[in-house]
């Protein structure tokens, strides 16, 4: 393949699709490689703006990070919480085996 | 008695008031136009029944002279915002049934103050798309037609169906990169996104939390200046909440706007934009200039980096935002031969196409090597938008552009260009990344008889220039046409 040098390749879409636990079909992962190579190359005129010295953008009013007591104010909602859940036994979630 | 459903919110509000019809007949008659309407797939879920109990309940609580600001008023919610009792999904597969045991706090205001609730209404998958395409319940048609079915604008597309089709008297919304003043453009209807930090985001299922806001869509500038009071408010439950006070904003609509200093900016002439958005926002400087404001030409020239920089911040958010849906907790579970494969199978059949890219490219812009590159350069970016904004307010009070580069589109024309469904955002996009308060108001038809928007955008936490400046172009365009009802 001689794709440019920083594109993404069907081996990129693998790895992106494990740490992003969404499962990608092998004939599925160079069109998806091309699909994300169109919006970053578009992405890219970023480059072209001055960014040195300027700070990342934090928040669009200027206000101090509000600060509370540490205390507890709610609890108590154990059916609240399970109640949506797709499997549950006797007060718990119920999920798949994960240590052998 | 006149059709109940051609009224405003305010003459709603304004009837009930004067005894002229009860909560339940005005909400009965907005029932049938959902039931009528149901062509248009505006909601997902109705809730009718419910609506009709809470419109009893209102019209005892005004007789015993406890009426709210929304008291007995049936508008729509977009299903993004948790609904106590009510079924939740986003428009997506991967929430399953998912039925909150709390209420969303905009929504919780909007109940405290009389609210009917209608139904939850449909959207784009999470919020992520511009013509409502994504939604795992199908499309929402426009009301507004011409040939072949058009799209009603996302992500908020069943909000903006609902209330151009007249059924609701208004509709909760949110927006992240356009998904108030797009579909209310695409609808000759009002849509305003507020100062980021206005509306508590709590309770209302997260897409990029950095730009989300939510904002009312309503009939006329008036109207959503009631229901943005409404939603509006200081919530210690939201961090980023803001906790000053809420203005009346409906005493700001009609204010008179002589002497008040319209930027128009260059870079927003885009290349390829259609005449017709060219010559709507020359009517629109003649119609403020009429009305006394003031026209500066101003420059914002990072404005065509605003796209590029939201499609790496949104994503990037998303990504770590939706990590939550894992088939564990609520919403759908797919078994596999383990627990990472369980993960795999319920995202990948959980989530739509356009979510999964989304969460794709986040995933990719923020991983290792890649973040200084992609996102903290795209923060960097916002702050150069930031700072166009600040060097315009030295000349002018607002802006005044187009909501939107098109007119509304056929349904299915775009769906398979992401770049290109992107595009739609590029005028509203800006002030989502510097936190600033937008407008969409019905500003004309296009030869195809369709709506075409205007937007107006304000200092942060200056909506009340919104509301004046946005009234004054309603006024000027006297905007009255509705779509033929060809779908009753």
């Amino acid at each position: 393949m001689s794709d440019p040098v920083g594109a993404v390749s069907a081996e990129d879409v693998k790895k992106i699709a494990r740490l992003s636990r969404l499962h990608v079909e092998a004939d599925r992962l160079q069109p998806l490689a091309d699909d994300l190579n169109g919006i970053l190359g578009w992405i890219e005129q970023l480059n072209e703006v001055d960014v040195e010295g300027v700070e990342p953008m934090t928040s669009a009013v200027d206000m101090s990070a509000p600060m509370r007591k540490d205390e507890i104010s709610d609890g108590g909602k154990r059916d609240e919480i399970l109640k949506n859940a797709p499997k549950k036994d006797d007060g718990f979630f119920v999920v798949p085996r994960s240590v052998e | 008695m006149t059709d109940l459903t051609n009224l405003t919110l305010e003459a709603a509000l304004g009837g009930m008031a004067k005894g002229e019809f009860s909560s339940v007949e005005l909400t009965q008659a907005h029932i049938d136009a959902c039931q009528a309407g149901a062509k248009l797939n505006a909601f997902i879920t109705d809730t009718h029944e419910l609506a009709l109990e809470q419109a009893k309940a209102s019209d005892a609580r005004r007789a015993k002279g406890e009426a709210g600001l929304l008291e007995g008023a049936p508008l729509g919610v977009k299903d993004l915002f948790c609904t106590e009792g009510v079924k939740t999904c986003a428009a997506s597969k991967i929430l399953g049934d998912f039925t909150p045991t709390y209420e969303s706090s905009v929504t919780a205001n909007m109940k405290a103050d009389g609210m009917v609730m209608l139904g939850k209404l449909n959207l784009d998958e999470f919020a992520m798309g511009s013509s409502n395409e994504t939604s795992a319940y199908g499309p929402v048609i426009n009301p507004w037609r011409k040939d072949e079915d058009l799209v009603p604008g996302g992500s908020s597309g069943g909000s903006a169906a609902a209330v151009a089709a007249d059924m609701c008297l208004g509709a909760t919304a949110t927006d992240t990169g356009g998904s108030i003043r797009q579909p209310a453009s695409f609808t000759g209807t009002v849509g305003i996104k507020p100062t980021y930090g206005r509306c508590s985001r709590w309770g209302t299922v997260a897409f990029a939390s950095s730009l989300d806001q939510a904002g009312p869509i309503a009939k006329t500038v008036k109207d959503a200046a009631i229901l943005l009071e409404s939603m509006a408010g200081y919530d210690a439950k939201d961090s980023t909440s803001l906790n000053i006070d809420v203005p009346k904003w409906s005493e700001s609509c009609g204010k008179s706007v002589k002497g008040l200093r319209i930027g128009i900016p260059k870079e927003y002439s885009i290349d390829g934009m259609p005449a017709e958005i060219q010559s709507l926002w020359d009517k629109g400087i003649a119609w403020m200039k009429d009305a006394g404001a003031e026209i500066v030409p101003i420059t914002l020239p990072h404005t065509k980096y605003a796209l590029p920089a939201y499609y790496v911040v949104a994503p990037a958010e998303a990504s770590s935002n939706l990590a939550r849906y894992d088939g564990m907790r609520y919403g759908l579970r797919v078994d596999g031969v383990d627990l990472n494969d369980t993960y795999d199978r319920t995202r990948t059949e959980g989530f739509g196409k356009e979510v999964r890219r989304r969460i794709m490219i986040g995933t990719y812009v923020l991983s290792a090597g890649y973040y200084d590159a992609y996102y903290l350069r795209a923060q960097k970016v916002r702050t150069r938008i930031v700072e166009d904004f600040e060097n315009a307010w030295q000349t002018c009070d607002a802006i005044l552009t187009p909501t939107a580069p098109s007119a509304p589109f056929a349904v299915g024309r775009k769906v398979n260009d992401p770049v290109q469904m992107y595009l739609n955002d590029i005028f509203t996009v800006t002030t989502n990344l510097a936190g600033l308060p937008g407008i969409s108001v019905p500003a004309g038809l296009n030869e195809d008889g369709l709506p075409l928007g205007l937007q107006i955008i304000g200092k942060a936490l200056d909506e009340d220039t919104v509301f004046a400046a946005a009234s004054a172009l309603e006024k000027a365009a006297g905007f009255s046409a509705k779509p033929e009802k060809w779908w009753v």
